[in-house]
């Protein structure tokens, strides 16, 4: 058990290698601003970046969305996306989990589409749903089936035999040692299956609303200043995008670490 | 008295029939290289109702496979291996096992896996909680009822996965060197907790080990077994009363007379590995 005194050096260890490393790109960068190599067009400042930011809070003319707009636009599309996805893969994940025919089937299929990057199908998906919501939803919900599929076969697979043995000498059978025993030990290789899918998902909507110009969104937002070259919202853009992908990474971290400190599968600090 | 009872040749016409018996048990397995591996031979035992037996033999010689078979997890190539007289075809909660490994669920707390076995056996929900507890504190676990297992010391987690399985109130006890992994000192203590509990319950109880005090110290019968494929080699009989001290001198002269004879059987392994290498 950690005292009081323990816990704020823990959280000092754990954050101030992290600030030095922000803080030496920043320095780093602001340097090369200041030789006056690069014009500000090309390269801005910290500081510019950063008042670029604040301003785009506002709905700026052009581009025609505030960043929060954008935003809210991108997490929907990634929710909705991530969920299809989950679902469908986590399908896929099991009925290959229960039959060594699916599992040569379906699994080296899904294994095939993990080695192809998700923003290959946008091509097709423009043919077949236009320049619509459905073609970057469609890129999304591609990208993460794969992940899903091969994360949640292969947690069932992984699970303990002993403990499967356990509950079977103790009376569990069928449905009811599926869903009592090998499911629950397979919630962490599932958990880390999910922390892939919808980073693979992100990237997946980022490139998607960059390429097919569905009109809202981060990644359209980004493009929609490139055509203007406003620089720095460029930079205040991708900022964001590492601000709502750090704090979806977060959710799904604390999740992973609340599974597994339960179970004590933590290594110590 | 029960230890007279199964003295007798349990299986003539009109004796009384044995809780568990094997009877032209073998079975073999595929190695990974695909050579059949016979990991029993030919085997017959039959145990009584109550009855405490040991198995005891070299690594390989088949006792877990034995054990398997009685638990239901596995099926024998040939023979039949029956309880109560009706073959013995799946795992049940009338077989408890504790493996070498607690085997405790790690998502649930100590308690709520003792909860589990109840629920699975059809105990009412209301009474698992009581239930649970009594059996947790017999193993002097009371304290620690909703400790996850991860937290628990080695020693602990097995008094837990014993608590999980009399729960259920078994009529058969199946243990796989449930102490192997536990330091000497644990593991005696675990020994004369497991006696003093069991003198109580007095299920029969199979239970394989390694080690020949552990034994001695527990058993009604001491099975020994051969070099693989195995067979039955040598049995004893420990009549010493209970509860037994790990210092009776009885007790530790039976021990020295298993202990060669299980060193020739080891003898005759490690000879066969070295002719192989």
């Amino acid at each position: 058990m950690s005292n009081g005194n323990a816990r704020w050096r823990s959280a000092a260890e754990q954050i101030i290698p992290r600030l030095a490393a922000i803080g030496l790109l920043l320095l780093a960068w602001w340097a090369t601003v200041a030789t006056g190599v690069f014009s500000s067009n090309v390269l801005p400042s910290p500081g510019a970046v950063l008042q670029a930011f604040i301003d785009s809070f506002a709905t700026p003319d052009p581009p025609r969305e505030s960043i929060i707009q954008a935003a809210q636009a991108s997490l929907v599309r990634l929710v909705v996306g991530l969920s299809v996805g989950i679902v469908v893969g986590t399908v896929i994940g099991l009925a290959m989990a229960a039959s060594a025919l699916v599992q040569r089937s379906l699994g080296s299929l899904m294994a095939g589409l993990q080695a192809l990057p998700s923003i290959a199908w946008l091509p097709l998906a423009i043919l077949w749903f236009g320049l619509s919501e459905k073609a970057i939803l469609f890129v999304v919900i591609i990208a993460a089936i794969p992940a899903m599929a091969i994360a949640s076969a292969s947690s069932i697979r992984l699970v303990p035999p002993l403990l499967v043995r356990a509950g079977r000498t103790l009376g569990a059978k069928s449905w009811v040692l599926q869903r009592r025993v090998v499911f629950p030990a397979a919630i962490p290789g599932y958990v880390a299956g999910l922390q892939s899918a919808w980073a693979l998902a992100w990237r997946a909507l980022m490139a998607g609303e960059l390429i097919s110009t569905g009109g809202k969104g981060l990644g359209h937002l980004l493009d929609a200043n490139r055509q203007v070259f406003l620089v720095s919202r460029i930079f205040a853009v991708m900022l964001m995008i590492i601000i709502v992908g750090m704090l979806v990474e977060a959710l799904f971290g604390i999740l992973d670490r609340r599974i597994r400190s339960k179970r004590g599968l933590l290594a110590p600090a | 008295m029960k230890l007279e009872r199964s003295l007798v040749a349990v299986r003539e016409p009109g004796a009384h029939q044995p809780k568990l018996s094997a009877h032209g048990v073998s079975k073999t397995f595929r190695n990974a290289r695909g050579d059949v591996v016979s990991a029993l031979g030919e085997v017959n035992l039959d145990i009584a109702e109550g009855e405490f037996v040991c198995l005891i033999g070299p690594s390989g010689c088949g006792k877990t496979t034995l054990l398997n078979l009685f638990a239901g997890l596995d099926r024998p190539d040939t023979g039949g291996i029956e309880m109560d007289g009706r073959p013995i075809t799946s795992p049940g909660p009338d077989r408890a096992m504790l493996f070498q490994d607690p085997a405790l669920f790690p998502w649930l707390n100590v308690r709520a896996n003792v909860e589990f076995a109840l629920e699975l056996i059809g105990v009412p929900k209301d009474e698992r909680p009581d239930r649970a507890m009594h059996w947790l504190r017999r193993v002097h676990l009371g304290r620690f009822a909703n400790a996850q297992p991860h937290e628990l010391s080695g020693g602990m987690r097995s008094r837990a996965a014993i608590a999980r399985a009399l729960a259920c109130q078994p009529e058969v006890l199946l243990a796989d060197e449930p102490f192997a992994a536990l330091d000497a000192q644990t593991r005696e203590i675990l020994q004369a907790e497991l006696q003093e509990v069991w003198s109580e319950t007095r299920n029969t109880f199979v239970f394989v080990t390694h080690n020949v005090r552990e034994a001695v110290f527990l058993a009604d019968r001491v099975v020994l077994m051969s070099a693989p494929p195995g067979t039955f080699v040598a049995e004893h009989r420990i009549t010493a009363p209970r509860p037994r001290e790990f210092e009776d001198v009885l007790l530790s002269k039976i021990v020295v007379d298993i202990h060669d004879h299980l060193l020739k059987e080891v003898e005759k392994v490690v000879e066969r590995e070295r002719e192989m290498a």
